[in-house]
C-alpha cells in the first residue's frame, strides 16, 4: 500500500475517533444541562431510579460476593508464599473499596442497564416515537436521557457502597468459614484499614461509572441506524463504549486518589 | 394556513427536496401523494421542525417555523405516525393524554384520562382499551389510538403520514372516514401524506402531487381525474409506462 494512502487512512481514523469524542461530550455536556433545567419528569425518573436501582441488586450483590470470595483465597493463597496469610481482611477491604467493588459494578451496570438504555431508545428512534415526543412538546433530552443519567448518578454509587459491603462480606464468609480466621478480629481489621479516602474514591468512581453508563446509552440510542440491525448495532457499541471509558475512567481515578 | 416556500433538503448525495412550493389554506385537508422515496414524509417533518431545511421557507399562520416559540407553535399540531409511535411503556389512555399530563398543558390525572376515554369513543374504541398496552392492540387500533392522541389536545392543525398503510381494505376505509369526519368537526387544517388512493379521494379537498423533489401538480380533489398532468395520471392509473419510473 501506498505510503501516502496509509498516512491518509490513519490521519481520516484518527479526525474521526475525535468527532466522535467531541460529539459524545457535547452530548453529554447537553444531558448534564438538562437536569438542572425544567420541566423536570419525577415519573421517569422514579422508573430510571428502580430500573438501575433496586433491580441491578441481584446481579450487584452476587458478582460482588463472588469477587470478594475468590479475592480472600487468592490473597491467602498467594500470601503463603512469603508467610503473609494474615493480611487476608486487610487486602480484601482494600481491594473491594478501592477497585473491585466500583469495578465490577460499573461494568455489570454497562452490561445490563447501557445495554437496556440504549436498546429502548434506540427501538423508540426506528419506531419513531422519538419523534412523536417532540410533537407532543416534549424534549427527548429531557424526557429521556436526563432522567436516566441523573438516576446513574445516584444510584450507582449507592450500588458501589452495597457491592462493597457485600464484597467484603464474601471475603469474610470464606476466611471465617474455610481458611481459619478468627471473625471477630477479621471484621476488626478490616474496619480498622479501611480509610475515608479509599470509601470517598469508590463512590466517586460510582457516580463517574454510572454517568459513563448512562450517557453511552442514551447516546447510542439518541443516534441509533434504522431497522433492527441499527438498534442491534447501538446495543452493542454502547456497551463496548462503556466498557472501555469506565476502565479508562477507573484508571484516571485511582491516578487522581492515590497516585498524584 | 402552512405555506412552504422553494423547500430544499438534501441527505449527503441524495437531493429528496428541490425546491417545494405548497400552501394549504386554513381549514382545508391537503393530500400529497407521491411514490415511495419521493420525499413526503421529509416535506411533512420539514413543516413540524423534525428535519431541517437546508433552505427555504416554511410559514404556519403567517409564523416562520423556525423562530419562535417552539413549544407554541408545536402546541397547535397533532400528528399520526405511519407505525402509530405509542410509547410502549405507557398505557393506552396515557398514551392519548400524554400532552396533558405533562408540560403547559398539564391537567389532572382524572380530567386527562376522561378526555383521553372521550377521544378513544371519539374513534371507535371502548373504554376498556385505556388500560391495556399498545403491545395488546392490533395494528388497526393502533391506528386509531394514535389517531385519538392526534386529536386529544383539539389542536387547530393535524398531519396523518400514510394513515392506511399496513390495514385492511374495511380498516383502511374506516380511518379514512374517521379522519375526514374528525378534520371537518374540528375545522382543522389538515396534511396528510399517502399513495393509498382510496385515502386521496376520501381526506382530501385538495391534493398535491410530489414526484423529483418539487410539486409536479396541486389542485381540487374533484379535477384529480381530468388533471391533465402525466405523473399524475400514471400515478392514480398505476401504469408502469410514463414519467415516473418504475424502478427507482
Amino acid at each position: 500500500m501506498n505510503p501516502l494512502a496509509m498516512l491518509a487512512e490513519l490521519g481520516r481514523a484518527v479526525l474521526n475517533l475525535l468527532a466522535a469524542f467531541g460529539r459524545v461530550t457535547l452530548f453529554a455536556l447537553d444531558a448534564l444541562s438538562h437536569i438542572f433545567r425544567p420541566p423536570f419528569y419525577p415519573r421517569e425518573l422514579g422508573m430510571a431510579l428502580l430500573n438501575i436501582g433496586w433491580l441491578s441488586l441481584p446481579v450487584v450483590g452476587l458478582t460482588t460476593i463472588f469477587t470478594g470470595g475468590a479475592l480472600a483465597l487468592q490473597i491467602y493463597a498467594g500470601g503463603a508464599r512469603f508467610n503473609a496469610e494474615a493480611v487476608v481482611p486487610q487486602i480484601v477491604a482494600i481491594g473491594m473499596v478501592r477497585e473491585l467493588g466500583p469495578v465490577m459494578v460499573g461494568l455489570m451496570i454497562a452490561a445490563r442497564v447501557t445495554s437496556s438504555i440504549a436498546a429502548e431508545i434506540a427501538t423508540m428512534k426506528v419506531t419513531e416515537q422519538i419523534d412523536a415526543l417532540v410533537t407532543l412538546s416534549t424534549h427527548p433530552m429531557k424526557y429521556l436521557t436526563a432522567p436516566r443519567v441523573l438516576a446513574a448518578l445516584i444510584t450507582v454509587p449507592a450500588l458501589v457502597a452495597v457491592g462493597d459491603i457485600i464484597g467484603i462480606a464474601g471475603g469474610y464468609a470464606v476466611a471465617t468459614q474455610n481458611l481459619g480466621f478468627n471473625p471477630a478480629a477479621y471484621l476488626k481489621n478490616t474496619v480498622d484499614f479501611l480509610e475515608p479516602l479509599d470509601i470517598l474514591s469508590s463512590l466517586v468512581k460510582g457516580a463517574a461509572f454510572g454517568m459513563i453508563a448512562a450517557i453511552m446509552g442514551c447516546y447510542f440510542g439518541m443516534n441509533s441506524g434504522r431497522g433492527a440491525q441499527g438498534v442491534g448495532r447501538a446495543t452493542k457499541s454502547s456497551v463496548e463504549a462503556a466498557a472501555v471509558l469506565i476502565l479508562a475512567a477507573n484508571f484516571v481515578l485511582t491516578g487522581v486518589f492515590f497516585s498524584l | 394556513m402552512i405555506r412552504m416556500e422553494n423547500v430544499h433538503k438534501a441527505f449527503g448525495d441524495n437531493h429528496v427536496l428541490r425546491g417545494v412550493n405548497l400552501e394549504i389554506p386554513k381549514g382545508t385537508s391537503m393530500v400529497i401523494i407521491g411514490g415511495s422515496g419521493t420525499g413526503k414524509s421529509v416535506a411533512l417533518k420539514c413543516v413540524l421542525g423534525l428535519i431541517k431545511p437546508d433552505s427555504g421557507k416554511i410559514y404556519v399562520d403567517g409564523q416562520d417555523a423556525a423562530t419562535g416559540n417552539r413549544d407554541a407553535f408545536l402546541a397547535k399540531f397533532g400528528m399520526l405516525f405511519q407505525g402509530g409511535a405509542l410509547f410502549d411503556s405507557l398505557p393506552i389512555w396515557q398514551n392519548v393524554a400524554f400532552r396533558l399530563l405533562r408540560g403547559p398543558l398539564k391537567r389532572p390525572a382524572d380530567y386527562a384520562r376522561e378526555i383521553a376515554i372521550d377521544k378513544l369513543r371519539r374513534v371507535g374504541l371502548r373504554a376498556n382499551v385505556a388500560d391495556l398496552y399498545p403491545s395488546e392492540l392490533s395494528g388497526g387500533m393502533q391506528k386509531r389510538v394514535g389517531l385519538a392522541r392526534a386529536i386529544a389536545a383539539d389542536p387547530e392543525i393535524i398531519f396523518f403520514d400514510e394513515p392506511t398503510t399496513g390495514l385492511d381494505p374495511i380498516m383502511s376505509g374506516v380511518i379514512n372516514d374517521l379522519i375526514r369526519e374528525i378534520v371537518t368537526e374540528m375545522g382543522a387544517t389538515a396534511m396528510t401524506i399517502t399513495h393509498d388512493m382510496s385515502s386521496v379521494r376520501a381526506i382530501a379537498d385538495n391534493v398535491a402531487m410530489l414526484h423529483d423533489g418539487v410539486i409536479q401538480w396541486t389542485g381540487p380533489v374533484s379535477q384529480l381525474d381530468s388533471s391533465g398532468d402525466p405523473y399524475v395520471e400514471q400515478f392514480i392509473s398505476g401504469s408502469a409506462e410514463g414519467p415516473i419510473e418504475a424502478v427507482r
